[in-house]
């Protein structure tokens, strides 16, 4: 890039970059800032004890119980599914692969919507659930079941390119000396795709924690029993208690900010080591 | 022959696809044949309806209208930002760069009401715009950019960092200006990946619901998105409206990834003969 001809004129260099940023501060720096400045709004005291509130910890209980079902069911997922897809030949592959990433181009309303059309009241399975007294919808089950929907394809599309890149000759190497299949995938596979895997559950587990959309038409909003911390950053909007809706959207904000520490740390230091795909 | 010998080799063919194939038509494939089966049991009526309710096309025309909108902004502003990181160096860079995924990451409704508080009239940035941006038809915009940013210069960035700068040179050396050799060199050879972006862009921000709902300030007809009227139609219970909607989305949203794929499989093209 240092031959004269690929060379911009300062001016325009630096015109250019002051545009880019201005866009993205108004766009990204700014919004991440005022939510931090909202919530100290009134000192950090009431930010303390916005937080310290008995609904607000029952929201943030349940987002880390979803989210500690979710993403170990999708890494588990995920594990199989790259197993599968990259390491074998069979028909239907490729329709497989898409089929995998279909959560994610489906609105996070109808996530939520088909399980209401399932196990709602007026649902497929509704009747058969109410003679049961079984509740998912409007209930933990339902607000589970969206965040995995919503989380699904997180840690598969990480390892499917990746193992993909990866062959099986190392693999078939411990096999033919004597490894049985499960030490292979121990000591082979997963040593070689660990970075890989991270940079998956990180980014599902971002997601599991901060889903609104699906989570919302599923949750029924019963506060202090199924709200998750972006549902219980709505309620408090709503009732114009900025400080506490600001408070606890700061937590997500700082689960954000960790997550893409992480990310960009992954992408420094072991870029080689992630699918060249990753960066969706 | 070779794959023969591979398959018997490598065990756990068998368990880990079942496994596959059952959580993924138990999580995905069933509940979404559930809405297409209510969907296609309804009568021409009930479709006829619900889709020509005055509330329900002004719905679709803003969520479609602004997504576009918001989709060519990203497009204009993705690739600069794209051709900034690529081709400038300043100090920060990798933070900026590092800062493009936020709406990655950041929960919507968090997003959501940071823009609403940005862009109300007293806002940091809504009190020094001519026009009101919150609670009207271009507060969903600007939610709509916000959550598209990543799309473009993520799809692009690579593209730009392949596009063989003898190229460039070559017509520099045969006389092209700046200009002229992005439009004619540059630009051909991101294209396919520019549009990727714009699409994945728009088809994000048509099935946006978190971050746009506080700053649309959601009146029927007027600043109403289509997920937000699923969602209240699922309220008042008229699950027949909300799936005739939602039925609707989901065959737009297949049609784009459809598209998508069709433009990536394009993009790898010309990547491939590049090289």
């Amino acid at each position: 890039m240092n031959r004269a001809a690929l060379k911009d004129p300062a001016w325009v260099r630096w015109s250019l970059t002051a545009l880019a940023l201005t866009f993205l501060l108004a766009f990204l720096a700014l919004p991440l800032a005022a939510v931090l400045t909202e919530a100290l709004r009134k000192g950090v005291g009431a930010y303390a004890a916005s937080l310290g509130g008995e609904d607000t910890l029952a929201a943030i209980r349940l987002t880390l119980i979803v989210a500690a079902i979710a993403v170990p069911l999708n890494l588990i997922f995920g594990l199989c599914a790259s197993w599968a897809i990259a390491k074998f030949d069979f028909a239907g592959k490729a329709w497989l692969v898409s089929l995998i990433d279909l959560p994610f181009s489906v609105s996070p309303v109808i996530s939520g919507l088909i399980y209401v059309l399932l196990f709602g009241a007026q649902g497929l399975f509704g009747e058969a659930l109410r003679d049961h007294g079984v509740r998912i919808v409007f209930a933990v089950p339902g607000i589970v079941l969206a965040t995995i929907f919503v989380t699904f394809p997180f840690v598969a599309r990480e390892l499917i390119p990746l193992m993909e890149q990866q062959g099986r000759d190392e693999e078939e190497a411990a096999l033919t000396l004597g490894a049985g299949g499960l030490r292979t995938f121990l000591s082979v596979t997963l040593p070689n795709v660990k970075w890989g895997l991270l940079y998956g559950v990180l980014l599902c587990n971002a997601r599991a924690m901060g889903e609104f959309g699906a989570v919302s038409v599923v949750s029924g909003h019963i506060r202090g029993l199924t709200n998750t911390m972006p549902l219980h950053v709505e309620i408090l909007y709503n009732e114009y208690d900025f400080v506490g809706a600001f408070a606890v959207a700061s937590l997500l904000a700082v689960l954000a900010l960790v997550t893409l520490g992480a990310k960009s740390a992954l992408e420094w230091w072991h870029r080689d080591e992630l699918a060249a795909a990753a960066r969706h | 022959m070779a794959k023969g010998i591979a398959r018997r080799i490598i065990p756990g063919f068998a368990p880990t696809l079942g496994l596959t194939l059952a959580y993924l038509s138990l999580v995905v494939l069933i509940p979404l044949a559930a809405l297409v089966l209510k969907a296609a049991g309804m009568g021409a009526a009930q479709w006829l309806d619900t889709l020509t309710d005055a509330r329900v096309l002004a719905a679709f025309k803003l969520s479609f209208g602004g997504a576009l909108a918001a989709a060519l902004v990203n497009g204009l502003f993705g690739l600069l930002i794209a051709w900034v990181l690529v081709r400038y160096s300043f100090p920060g860079r990798k933070l900026v760069d590092a800062l493009i995924d936020l709406p990655f990451a950041l929960p919507t409704a968090v997003a959501g009401i940071a823009l609403t508080a940005l862009y109300a009239p007293a806002g940091w940035i809504g009190r020094f715009l001519p026009v009101q941006v919150a609670f009207t038809p271009l507060g969903v915009v600007v939610a709509m950019i916000f959550i598209g940013v990543p799309f473009v210069v993520r799809t692009v960035e690579p593209v730009l960092q392949d596009v063989d700068a003898e190229l460039e040179e070559a017509a520099a050396s045969l006389g092209a200006s700046r200009p002229q050799t992005f439009r004619l060199v540059v630009l051909p050879a991101v294209g396919p990946a520019l549009l990727t972006g714009i699409s994945l862009s728009f088809a994000r921000a048509v099935g946006e619901y978190g971050s746009i709902i506080f700053i649309a300030g959601n009146l029927p007809g007027v600043s109403e998105i289509v997920p937000l009227l699923i969602v209240t139609k699922l309220e008042q219970y008229d699950y027949v409206g909300a799936t005739a909607i939602a039925a609707l989305m989901l065959l737009v949203s297949f049609a784009m990834l459809l598209a998508v794929n069709l433009l990536q499989k394009w993009n790898r093209q010309r990547m491939g003969a590049a090289s």
